[in-house]
């Protein structure tokens, strides 16, 4: 299947003539997962030469719709059609073979084989006795990657390039196989500002072409500069379809986050008391400057005992990264970490943990529970070092530590010795919450605890994180429920791109607030780096 | 010096891409290409034809020290009996460049080596036929598990292992039966025989070795091969056949180690049901010491046919050393081995390869 690299461009939109073809049109997309109805009635329409932002929030079906799209998976109900034709993909290949091509976030390519070979895979030039020609290959690779500015030799490993170049040669690969649509899912997360530029070159170029582009970015600003359109998903359903021009950043961000303007509740439904006493005296958690590459540019924060500092922005803004690299699990280029004024190792995690700071991580299944241990058992896991003398295991003192916290925590389980794996969602999330209090933390941090567990559990979840806070623990709470954040935060920290573009604090806790700081250029935004919590700037 | 040897010798071509590319030398692109360095280069040629440099030593070094070993006779003993190896190393090259293992090629040797003796009496067809049939439907069977069944590599080849040396057995009447191939048929020839000063067993596997350069370097298929060991997911995501893929290179690796099974019988003059223990190690051991990742997507075939080279000289130069007791061969092997892939691994992260 040697496809031709070269196509008659498409006549370019223009105003005034007729509208471009409709080249792809999704139409009623349902696709539910066991418990979840990932994407609900979902319809899409693109016609030639236009870029459409996707967008939408962590679970909102984003991806779900891409792999739809792309023959990853196949829709229970709906049809997709192309230049009016109905389609069915049954993988990624006939997708490709469709004329749909995608670039995914983390690059997918190859890294030990060269840049042309990545480049021709599965389409490799061959001479007469039917082996591939090397020249003609190399020579087309060159042609083709100048393009796309990537001037780098060829027969290199592709693993020598920069990210940037690298991402610019799987663009390159997508448009080369005869693209009619190419779906970028978060193409430009792990760029430079530079490379931005050019992979955006490379987007308008697409868009003369004919080429219609689904953009997937949480970058509004790289959106608005882009995109002509955009589909706005929430919880698997479309929300919001239209051009982008006549939709200002404030509302964009409501019909992401699912609120409506000036809708401003400050008690709402959650079980959250609303205020704890004053958190007073030195902070008990400090970090400051945290800077990993292109994850975070200097985010600094600080946490008192008593406290529950929120973390607010939109997906991809730099939340959970800011966690990690606090918690030792990621580690920063530069910027400190101190737990009361003692400052610890960052990038470790058991130094972290020994210092007091406890992480209960966004993916609980990946990175939490061991889900064929027991409730016993996981709760002990992380606390076994303190639970034991001379390397000998103490039963008794395991035993009362669980008991404590199953009781604590009202963990519902038949007994002690009940896999994890055969609890509910919330009472898995509890038994994490268990293991890491079992430590003693001065530091919790808490990464979307309610996340995928019921209402009740979710209740109580939020009723124990004020108790933790009256206890005196620090507490930092990231969440996209922006009820939640609101609700049980003492204080607001909000992140964009990797760095703090405002906090709030009393009574500007509101979502009105939170929601123009996240969308920016909001009033009582402070200027990013500032250290929050009205402690002296470190620098 | 030693790389110096390595390059100007020229055995194993540095990727053919290299050699064949039209832009004009290395100095311009080099400077090109961001933060690879100088000493990454070195590592990387260090990497490709370390082995080949402590090759040329050892076996300039033999022919000083020992009298013995320079000779025609004992260079032509050492090809005919690197031969057999080399050719079970062909096949797990492939096998460990997509990012596998294959455990059975041992006992799918011996198996082959029995067949061909028993086969041998109906005549050369059924000689050569019946141990590649039977040991590339092991092969291919291995394949079907691994890639369609998505079973371990480790595991089900393990399997073949231990399934085919219990067929063997009962081929053998528990190895009481040895069968004898026949004097003067064209099999004994092939095994026997020479031409041109030069052992059958030997032209067949440099046949062998220069198709399978040109498969995995300049086909399609080959391509696949190497995608599939550097990021496999990657590969099916670009549209290439990954089971089609594993399934072809598990066939291959039984159907040569069935026939350099075969062949052995064939210079040996009967099938010897003991043969083979072990040599799934040995072979993968050449492989590495080859400069072929153990966790695949980089290697060469010339690399392996050095690696297995290396082996029978250095058990070759224990066996001059008349005072070492020839059990010490292993022990040299395995420290060799043991400080090829530490070097290699020490060299791959300075290459950012692993």
């Amino acid at each position: 299947m040697a496809a031709p690299p070269a196509r008659e461009p498409c006549p370019a939109p223009s105003a005034g003539d007729t509208p471009p073809a409709e080249v792809l049109a999704l139409r009623g997309l349902t696709r539910t997962f066991p418990g979840v109805r990932a994407l609900d009635g979902v319809s899409l329409s693109l016609r030639a030469g236009e870029v459409r932002a996707l967008v939408g929030e962590n679970g909102a079906g984003k991806s779900t719709l891409i792999k739809v799209l792309t023959g990853v998976y196949r829709p229970d109900a709906g049809s997709i059609e192309l230049h009016g034709e109905p389609v069915r993909f049954g993988t990624p290949l006939e997708a490709q073979h469709a004329g749909i091509s995608t670039i995914y976030q983390e690059v997918n390519l190859i890294p030990l084989m060269s840049v042309a070979r990545n480049l021709f895979l599965g389409r490799e030039p061959r001479n007469r006795l039917g082996l591939i020609d090397f020249g003609r290959m190399h020579r087309e690779a060159a042609g083709t990657l100048s393009g796309y500015g990537v001037r780098a030799d060829v027969r290199r490993p592709l693993r020598s390039l920069g990210v940037g170049a690298q991402q610019m040669v799987a663009l390159a690969r997508a448009v080369s196989v005869d693209a009619r649509v190419v779906v970028m899912d978060e193409p430009t997360s792990s760029l430079e500002p530079r490379e931005v530029e050019t992979l955006f070159g490379v987007v308008r170029g697409l868009r003369e072409r004919g080429i219609a582009v689904v953009y997937v970015s949480h970058r509004l600003d790289e959106l608005y500069e882009l995109c002509d359109t955009v589909t706005v998903l929430r919880d698997g359903r479309l929300v919001h379809d239209g051009p982008l021009a006549g939709l200002d950043r404030l509302s964009l961000v409501a019909a992401m986050l699912g609120r409506e303007l000036g809708e401003v509740r400050r008690k709402g439904t959650t079980e959250f008391s609303g205020s704890h006493q004053a958190a007073e005296g030195e902070p008990v958690l400090k970090a400051e400057d945290l800077t990993v590459p292109h994850k975070l540019h200097g985010v600094s924060l600080s946490i008192r005992p008593g406290e529950v500092v929120g973390l607010g922005g939109l997906l991809g803004s730099g939340r959970t990264e800011t966690a990690k690299a606090v918690a030792g699990a990621l580690a920063p280029g530069s910027g400190t970490v101190a737990v009361a004024g003692v400052p610890l190792r960052t990038g470790s995690t058991p130094a972290a943990i020994r210092a007091g700071i406890s992480l209960l991580p966004e993916d609980r299944k990946s990175e939490g529970i061991v889900p064929g241990l027991s409730v016993r058992e996981n709760i002990a896991l992380a606390a076994l070092p303190r639970l034991s003398r001379l390397g000998l295991v103490s039963e008794a003192r395991i035993d009362s530590v669980v008991e404590t916290f199953m009781r604590r925590l009202r963990i519902k389980a038949s007994d002690p010795h009940q896999k994890v794996g055969e609890l509910s969602g919330g009472n898995q999330q509890k038994v994490l919450l268990a293991r890491w209090l079992a430590m003693n933390p001065k530091v919790l941090l808490l990464d979307e605890p309610t996340r995928g567990i019921d209402v009740g559990a979710k209740a109580e979840v939020q009723k124990l994180v004020d108790e933790l806070a009256e206890d005196g623990l620090g507490v930092l709470l990231i969440s996209s429920d922006l009820e939640e954040l609101i609700e049980g935060s003492d204080r607001v920290v909000v992140l964009k791109d990797g760095a703090v573009v405002g906090e709030l604090t009393g009574d500007e806790v509101t979502e009105d607030l939170l929601m123009r700081t996240i969308a920016g250029g909001a009033e009582p935004a402070l200027p990013g780096g500032t250290a929050p919590g009205g402690e002296v700037a470190g620098r | 010096m030693t790389t110096i040897h390595g390059t100007s010798k020229g055995a194993p071509p540095p990727a053919p891409e290299e050699l064949l590319g039209d832009a004009p030398g290395g100095a311009a692109a080099e400077a090109r290409a961001p933060g690879t360095g100088r000493g990454e280069r070195l590592s990387a040629l260090a990497q490709q034809h370390g082995a080949l440099a402590v090759l040329v030593v050892l076996t300039a070094a033999a022919s000083l020290g020992f009298d013995s070993f320079a000779t025609g006779d004992n260079f032509s003993n050492m090809a005919v009996s690197s031969a057999f190896l080399a050719i079970v190393a062909l096949g797990m090259t492939f096998v460990i460049i997509t990012g596998g293992i294959d455990l059975s090629v041992g006992s799918l040797f011996a198996l082959g080596g029995v067949l061909a003796a028993w086969g041998s009496r109906y005549g050369t067809v059924v000689a050569l036929l019946l141990p590649l049939a039977v040991c590339g439907t092991i092969g291919l069977v291995n394949g079907l598990l691994i890639a369609r069944a998505r079973l371990a590599p480790f595991i089900v080849t393990l399997a073949a292992m231990l399934a085919a040396r219990g067929l063997l057995l009962t081929l053998t009447d528990e190895g009481a039966e040895t069968y004898l191939v026949a004097e003067g048929s064209f099999l004994a020839e092939l095994g026997q025989g020479s031409t041109l000063g030069v052992a059958h067993p030997v032209w067949i596997t440099v046949a062998l070795f220069a198709a399978g350069a040109v498969v995995l370097r300049r086909t399609r298929f080959g391509q696949r091969v190497y995608a599939i060991g550097g990021n496999e997911d990657a590969a099916a995501l670009m549209g290439a056949p990954v089971a089609r893929t594993k399934i072809t290179v598990y066939a291959v690796s039984g159907l040569l180690a069935g026939l350099a099974g075969a062949l052995n019988a064939a210079w040996l003059a009967s099938g010897v049901t003991i043969l083979g223990a072990g040599m799934e190690l040995e072979a993968i051991a050449a492989v590495v010491i080859g400069g072929t990742l153990l966790t695949g997507g980089l290697g060469f075939v010339s690399g392996s046919l050095v690696g297995v080279l290396l082996l029978k000289v250095i058990q070759n130069v224990i066996n001059q050393i008349g005072s070492l007791d020839s059990a010490y061969q292993q022990v040299v092997s395995g420290a060799f081995l043991a400080v090829v892939v530490v070097a290699q691994t020490w060299l791959g992260r300075r290459r950012r390869v692993l």
